[in-house]
């Protein structure tokens, strides 16, 4: 296997693009990368997307966004993971590079999701969980989140409001990304008073509906340094998943995925939670970002909150998540989401993050969930 | 629109029809043919009593489509008396009275419907026992 690295990133801002579409927005992200490498051309384009069929009507979103790029002929495929999709298509091209099939390879996640009614984005969303046993009886993906959320409290005596640190970190943090949707500080207060979607989770606890495009240029390591000074290792790269629907979990507040997905990563990096520097998580919801936190080691379980009621989530604190707005600040365009990770987990290791900068950043994880738990991509990476 | 798809999961949808492992006779639904306790093969249909209890709850507002006319509506994880977990909508209760744990019986309601012409999907909700 050949060690492989990053060398390229791109990203169009995050928000409602009511004049661009979904192969302009996957286009922008892809040449942005593209420049960032100095490369013309690739071996390979893999596209990832959740939503194209439901919210664009169009599908065969690879050939799509190769052609739109001009990029005649190319190897060109969609990944679909619902909201793990992005993070999906770098495995992928992590498999052709490591595994010597191609030399350079653009990853790309794309979602338009804004041209749609809530009901309709509804419904696309809901296609991630279980369709005839969810779905089916009218569960979204806000009230599955809520299940947990409600179980969570119950079980380890949180209170609503606990879970506001991840929320107001996020938007902390986002204030200085030009590329997040929502540059705003919100507070305790604004968090505790939002407006209800599927009790206990209200507005500020869930990531917005966006449209964005992110996308990240791949390459042998041993190749890197003649397109850029800064390549960032790839040093781990996993995948797990769980049952898709919440109610066939062995244990409804372990997301044994995310733990499996994780454990793989570190095993395959040599490293331990203690060892990363910051955490790119998926905070779709703030229930999922205390999960996640429990799953992949960086707290015991159920106290996922108290690490972010003590501050430890934040810049400075022992494991900074979701550094640059996360998806509830930054904004959630679903299937292109985990590319969003990488890329700002690039800016962090390439020391580019600015006013939020970690310290001395060298190892970066970052975590893609699709549903509530069911595809889980991990991805662990190293500034050389 | 997607009447067999609808039509193929009757059993489970009117009568909570799953599975019981012939090899560690533990109880499965929604049924799924591969045991998830013991990885054997299941396939003998067993019909569940319909008892069970609120494992967790959520009124949720903005309704997927097909759904809107009934939003605000109450969806809960039901444990069922035999073991599984089962996801539904709750009925014939008041939001704010529901509390996990309570006990609730399955009754068979109009689930969704397509359009003032379209197909009435009928299915499993629970109500408090």
């Amino acid at each position: 296997m050949r060690d492989v690295s990053i060398i390229g990133i791109g990203q169009t801002i995050v928000g409602e693009h009511w004049d661009k579409s979904l192969r302009e927005l996957g286009y922008y992200a892809l040449a942005a990368a593209l420049k960032d490498a100095k490369l013309a051309r690739v071996d390979a384009l893999y596209v990832g997307n959740a939503h194209s069929g439901a919210l664009s009507n169009q599908e065969n979103v690879g050939a799509m966004i190769a052609d739109f790029a001009g990029l005649r002929g190319v190897e060109a495929l969609k990944i679909e993971a619902a909201g793990a999709s992005a993070a999906a298509a770098m495995r992928l091209g992590y498999i052709a590079v490591a595994g010597g099939l191609c030399d350079f390879v653009a990853c790309v996640g794309v979602e338009k999701m804004t041209d749609q009614q809530p009901s309709t984005q509804e419904s696309a969303l809901a296609m991630s969980a279980d369709g005839d046993y969810e779905a089916m009886q009218g569960l979204t993906t806000v009230s599955l989140n809520a299940l947990l959320m409600r179980r969570y409290m119950h079980e380890y005596g949180y209170t609503k409001a606990d879970f506001a640190p991840f929320a107001v970190n996020a938007h902390a943090n986002a204030i200085n990304n030009p590329f997040a949707m929502y540059r705003m500080n919100i507070s305790p207060k604004q968090f505790a008073e939002a407006k209800p979607l599927a009790d206990p989770i209200s507005m500020f606890d869930s990531s917005p509906v966006a449209d964005g495009a992110a996308c990240v240029i791949l390459a042998p390591s041993a190749l890197a340094k003649e397109f850029t000074d800064r390549p960032v290792r790839v040093r781990a790269s996993a995948v797990a998943t769980d049952t898709v629907g919440l109610h066939d979990r062995r244990d409804l507040l372990s997301l044994d995925g995310a733990a499996w997905s994780a454990q793989k990563a570190f095993a395959a990096a040599g490293v331990n939670p203690s060892d990363i520097d910051l955490f790119e998580l998926h905070d779709g919801f703030t229930i999922m970002s205390a999960l996640s936190l429990e799953a992949a080691g960086f707290a015991a379980r159920g106290k996922g909150v108290d690490l972010a009621l003590n501050g430890e989530i934040r810049l400075g604190g022992r494991i900074p998540i979701t550094t640059m707005g996360g998806m509830k600040a930054r904004g959630n365009p679903a299937g292109a989401s985990g590319l969003y990770q990488i890329v700002e987990a690039v800016q962090q290791l390439r020391g580019e993050a600015g006013a939020n900068q970690v310290a001395n950043a060298r190892l970066a994880m970052t975590q893609n969930i699709g549903g509530s738990g069911a595809t889980v991509v991990t991805s662990i990476l190293e500034r050389i | 629109m997607e009447v067999a798809r609808f039509w193929r999961t009757n059993k489970q949808r009117y009568q909570l029809v799953g599975e019981e492992c012939p090899h560690c006779k533990g109880k499965i639904f929604p049924p799924r043919d591969i045991c998830p306790t013991c990885d054997k093969e299941a396939k003998v249909p067993y019909v569940f009593s319909g008892k069970g209890e609120v494992f967790s709850f959520s009124t949720l507002h903005q309704a997927p489509a097909g759904f809107e006319r009934y939003a605000p509506y109450t969806v809960a994880l039901v444990k069922l008396s035999e073991g599984p977990m089962v996801t539904a909508q709750l009925t014939d209760v008041d939001a704010s009275d529901v509390k996990i744990g309570m006990p609730v019986e399955m009754v068979t309601r109009v689930l969704r419907e397509d359009g003032e012409r379209g197909m009435l999907v009928y299915g499993y909700k629970f109500r408090p026992a």
